[in-house]
C-alpha cells in the first residue's frame, strides 16, 4: 500500500501488521499506559558480577533487553553485558537501545551469532547499519524517534524485560544519576523512561556510593539490581571538552541564514522558546542568535535539546531562563545539569512522546535541524545517505519539527559531489508538511503551505527562492543524479513518531 | 561606475572555494593563481579557474589575478583565461607602463579572437614597489581598460624596507599617493590587504581608515569580512537623508532651469551632488533604499 507521504509499504512484516502514516496529526489516538509487575527488591541490591546480575533477572531467550545511549562512542556497557548473555548461551534477544553509536559495531559478532536477533533503535550506522543492509538480520530493524520510542515503552508496545542502565554514578540502593563520577554523561533522559517501564531494572556503574545520592535522576524505586564494573565508558567518546563554534564562513553563512530566519518569522520577541541540536549549524546559528537577542533586547522562556556549553552559555548571560535537558554533549552542560536549578533534567517523554498530554516540543517556537537530504516536497533525511546506507539517527528530528512553530533545516546545498536538496530523498523520516524552511548557503526556501512565513521573511535580506529552485541550483553543479537502484527486500521500517509507518529500509544486496 | 566595496581573493586552487565564492555576495571574485598557488600547481589551478568561469555562475563580477608576464607563468595565464571572458584581469606588481600596455594588448587580441565586445575586459592593477607607487598615476592611464589600482601592502613594505605594524603607519604616504592618483586617473582606489585574519577589531579599524581616506572598497581574503567591510562602508541614516535632500534640490533647480542650487541656505555645487550619488549608490547596494529612491 502506499502511504500518505507516496510510500511503498507492506502491509504485514512477519507477523506485525503495518499501519502506514496517514499525516503528522492524522493518527493520535489515545493509548493505555502499560504497567510494569511489581516485586519488592530485597534489602541489598549489591550483585557481584554482570554474569550473576543475568541469572538474577532470569533472563531468557527471546527477552527483549535495553539500553541507553547517554555515554556515546565511549559506551562499554552494551558490550560488557551482551558478552556476558552470549557466554550462558541465551539468543534470540531483541536489542532495543535508544540510539546505536559506532562503538557499539563491538556487538556484531552476537548479532551474527544469533545472541541478539531484532533491534529497536532510534539511531544506526556503521557495522550494525551495514549489517542490516546487506539483509543479514532475521528481521527487520524498528527505527522510531525519540518521542516515538518513549510512546512505543509507555504503551506496552516495545515491552522491555531488562534494562541495562549504564551509570555513571549510583547509590547502594539504586538512586542513579548522570552527573557525577568519572565517566558522567549529564542528563539521563532516555534511560529513565526505560527504568521507569522494564521489567527488571540493573544498574551498572563505576561509581558507587554510599546511600543517599544528592542528585537523583532514576530513584531507587525503579531499580532491581546494582553491578559494580570497572569502568562504564570512555570519557573521550562520552563527551567533549567544550563544543567550539565553526570557523568554516560556508557554514557560518548558513548559520546566520537560519537565525535570520527566525529573526524576521514573527515568532522573535520576549519570551520565545527555541531548540538547537548538536550540530555545527546548529551551534553557530545560537551565535549569531545570541548577537540579535542583545540587538533587541530580549530574552528566550526556554531552551530545548541535547544541551551544548553554548546554550549553556546562553543561559548565564541571562538570554533564556530555563534549559529542558535530555541529553548533554559538552562538560559545561553537564555541570551546568548539575549546579544551576534552571537547567531542568526531562525525560524522552517529557521531550517529545506524542501521546504525553503535551511534551515540550508542543511548546517549542522554532527548531534548527540538520539534515542528510531534503527532498522538493520538504521531506527529510537523516537517517540514510543517498546511497541507502544506514548513516544516522531520527533521535527527536520527527518529533520537534512537528511539535514545534517553526522547523528549519539547515544544510550545505551539496556534500562533497552530491546535491542534498533533491528531487526525491532516499528514505522520508520527516514528513514535508512538518518542515517550514530550508536553509542552504545558496538560498533559502519557506514550504509554501507557510504563507504567513513567506510573508514575514520578504522584509529580510535572505535569499529567498523556491525549492526547485534550490534543487535546480544544486543539479546545475553536480548533474543530476543517477536513479537510485531500487533495493532488495524489506530490512528496516521507519516509524513516525504517532506508530504508523513513514517509510521503509530495503537490502542493498547485489 | 561599477560598485567595488569588497574585491574577494580566492585561492586559485582549492576547487570548494571557487564553487562557493559567490554565496558571500562580494561585489567582486578575484580568483588567484598568483601568490596563494605554489609553483607547482600553477597549471592545475589555472585549468580549475578556466572551468570555475566557464561553468558555474556567479552573481557579482568575477577577475582573475594573474602571475605577471615576466614569470614563466603569466603569458599562459592570460591565454588560457581570456577564453572564458573574465570580467577582468588583476595584475600583480604593476610597475611599468609598458607592462600594462602589453597586457592591455592581449587582451584586445582575445577580444577580437572570440569575438567579445572590444574593451569589455577590464584591468585592476595592484601596485607594490617604490616605483610602482611614485608611477602609479601613469599607470593608472596607460589602458582605457584599468577601472582601479589597489596596493599589495607587504610586498610594498618588503620594498620599503618598513616594519609591518597592525596600524600600518608604515604605508600611510603610498596609500595616500595611491588615492590621489586612482583619483586624478578617474579610477577606483581599491584599499589592500589586510592580513590577520583573526584581528577583527584591527581589520575594523583599517577599514574604517581606508573608507575616511577616501577608497572605494577594500581587498579582502576570507569570506567573513565581506559583510562587515560593507556594513562599514554603508552611509549612515542622516548621510542618506541628506544626500536625498540634496539630489532632490539639484533635480528641482535642473527643472526649474535655476544657476543657482540651494539648500537649506547652503549653496550646492558639483562635488556636492557627485558625493550624494555616491552615499545613495552604497546605500542602495545594502539594500537600506531602494533604486529610485531619492531620484
Amino acid at each position: 500500500m502506499i502511504n500518505a507521504v507516496g510510500r511503498q509499504i507492506p502491509e504485514v512484516i512477519g507477523k506485525k501488521t503495518i499501519t502506514p502514516y496517514q499525516g503528522p496529526w492524522a493518527s493520535l489516538p489515545s493509548w493505555a499506559h502499560s504497567a510494569k509487575s511489581i516485586d519488592a527488591a530485597s534489602s541489598t541490591k549489591l550483585v557481584k558480577s554482570v554474569a550473576d546480575v543475568i541469572d538474577a533477572v532470569d533472563l531468557r531467550d527471546g527477552m527483549t533487553i535495553s539500553f541507553h545511549h547517554h555515554l556515546r562512542n565511549g559506551d562499554y556497557v552494551m558490550k560488557l553485558v551482551i558478552d556476558a548473555i552470549a557466554k550462558k548461551g541465551i539468543r534470540g534477544l531483541t536489542l532495543a537501545a535508544s540510539s546505536l553509536s559506532a562503538v557499539q559495531d563491538a556487538i556484531v559478532p552476537h548479532i551474527e551469532a544469533g545472541v541478539i536477533t531484532a533491534l529497536d533503535t532510534s539511531g544506526i550506522r556503521g557495522e550494525i547499519g551495514k549489517l542490516v543492509t546487506d539483509g543479514k538480520l532475521r528481521q527487520p530493524v524498528m527505527i522510531r524517534t525519540h518521542g516515538g520510542r518513549a510512546r512505543a515503552i509507555e504503551s506496552g508496545e516495545l515491552h522491555i524485560d531488562v534494562a541495562f542502565i549504564a551509570a555513571p554514578t549510583c547509590d547502594m540502593y539504586g538512586n542513579i544519576n548522570g552527573v557525577d563520577g568519572p565517566s558522567a554523561c549529564g542528563s539521563m533522559g532516555y534511560a529513565m523512561v526505560d527504568a521507569g517501564y522494564a521489567e527488571k531494572v540493573v544498574a551498572i556503574t563505576d561509581n558507587l556510593v554510599p546511600h543517599p545520592l544528592q542528585y537523583i535522576s532514576i530513584p531507587q524505586t525503579q531499580v532491581d539490581f546494582i553491578v559494580k564494573v570497572d569502568k562504564i565508558g570512555d570519557p573521550s567518546g562520552i563527551s567533549t571538552g567544550s563544543l567550539r563554534i565553526s570557523k568554516d564562513p560556508k557554514e557560518l553563512l548558513i548559520s546566520e541564514y537560519a537565525a535570520t530566519v527566525i529573526e524576521h518569522s514573527g515568532l522573535f520577541r520576549d519570551g520565545f522558546s527555541l531548540q538547537l541540536g548538536s550540530g555545527g549549524a546548529s551551534l553557530s546559528a545560537a551565535h549569531f542568535i545570541q548577537k540579535k537577542m542583545k540587538a533587541k533586547g530580549i530574552t528566550a522562556s526556554f531552551g530545548v535539546g541535547g544541551i551544548t556549553g553554548v546554550f549553556v552559555e546562553m543561559m548565564e548571560q541571562g538570554l533564556v531562563n530555563m534549559l529542558f535537558d535530555t541529553q548533554d554533549f559538552d562538560l559545561p552542560s553537564i555541570n551546568s545539569l548539575k549546579q544551576n536549578p534552571n537547567h531542568v533534567e526531562m525525560t524522552a517523554s517529557y521531550y517529545a512522546n506524542p501521546a504525553a498530554k503535551g511534551p515540550i516540543v508542543n511548546q517549542v517556537d522554532a527548531v534548527i535541524l540538520s539534515a542528510t537530504e531534503v527532498d522538493i516536497d520538504f521531506n527529510v533525511n537523516v537517517l540514510t545517505g543517498s546511497n541507502g546506507k544506514l548513516m544516522g539517527a531520527p533521535g527527536g528530528h520527527p518529533d520537534t519539527a512537528a511539535g514545534s512553530r517553526l522547523s528549519i533545516i539547515a544544510l550545505p546545498l551539496i556534500r562533497g559531489r552530491r546535491p542534498v536538496v533533491r528531487e526525491k530523498v532516499r528514505t522520508i523520516v520527516t514528513p514535508g508538511d512538518t518542515v517550514d524552511v530550508v536553509v542552504t548557503e545558496r538560498g533559502v526556501a519557506v514550504n509554501p503551505r507557510r504563507k504567513d512565513l513567506i510573508d514575514n521573511l520578504r522584509g529580510s535580506n535572505l535569499p529567498l527562492m523556491s525549492i526547485e529552485e534550490l534543487q535546480q541550483a544544486a543539479y546545475k553543479i553536480t548533474g543530476t543524479p543517477d536513479p537510485l537502484p531500487e533495493g532488495g527486500e524489506v530490512v528496516g521500517l521507519v516509524e513516525y513518531r504517532d506508530g504508523t509507518i513513514i517509510d521503509v529500509i530495503r537490502s542493498l544486496k547485489g | 561606475m561599477k560598485l567595488r566595496r569588497t574585491m574577494l581573493f580566492v585561492p586559485g586552487n582549492d576547487p570548494g572555494k571557487l564553487l562557493n565564492a559567490g554565496v558571500y555576495h562580494p561585489d567582486s571574485i578575484i580568483f588567484d593563481l598568483e601568490d596563494a598557488v605554489s609553483i607547482n600547481e600553477k597549471d592545475a589551478a589555472r585549468d580549475l579557474v578556466k572551468n570555475a568561469i566557464k561553468y558555474n555562475e556567479y552573481p557579482c563580477e568575477v577577475g582573475v589575478r594573474v602571475n605577471h608576464i615576466s614569470t614563466p607563468f603569466g603569458y599562459d595565464d592570460l591565454e588560457e583565461i581570456l577564453k572564458v571572458c573574465p570580467d577582468f584581469i588583476r595584475l600583480p606588481k604593476s610597475e611599468a607602463e609598458e607592462d600594462i600596455v602589453a597586457v592591455d594588448k592581449i587582451i584586445s587580441q582575445a577580444e577580437q579572437k572570440y569575438g567579445y565586445e572590444p574593451g569589455k575586459i577590464k584591468m585592476v592593477l595592484t601596485i607594490e614597489t617604490a616605483k610602482g607607487i611614485l608611477n602609479s598615476y601613469k599607470l593608472a592611464i596607460a589602458s582605457k581598460r584599468v577601472v582601479a589600482i589597489g596596493m599589495g601592502a607587504e610586498d610594498l613594505a618588503a620594498d620599503l624596507k618598513a616594519t609591518r605594524s597592525k596600524g600600518g603607519q608604515e604605508i600611510n604616504f603610498a596609500r595616500s599617493q595611491l588615492l590621489l592618483s586612482a583619483r586624478a586617473a578617474g579610477v577606483q582606489a581599491i584599499d589592500n590587504v589586510f592580513a590577520d585574519v583573526s584581528d577583527i577589531e584591527g581589520f575594523t579599524a583599517d577599514v574604517q581608515m581606508g573608507k575616511q581616506l577616501g577608497f572605494d572598497g577594500k581587498s579582502v581574503i576570507h569570506p567573513k569580512h565581506v559583510a562587515l567591510v560593507h556594513q562599514i562602508y554603508s552611509p549612515a541614516e542622516n548621510e542618506i537623508v541628506k544626500a536625498q535632500k540634496i539630489l532632490l534640490a539639484y533635480q528641482e533647480a535642473l527643472a526649474n532651469k535655476s544657476g543657482v542650487i540651494a539648500l537649506d541656505g547652503k549653496m550646492i555645487d558639483a562635488p556636492i551632488v557627485d558625493r550624494a550619488e555616491r552615499v545613495l549608490r552604497y546605500a542602495q547596494a545594502m539594500g537600506i533604499i531602494q533604486d529610485g529612491d531619492g531620484k
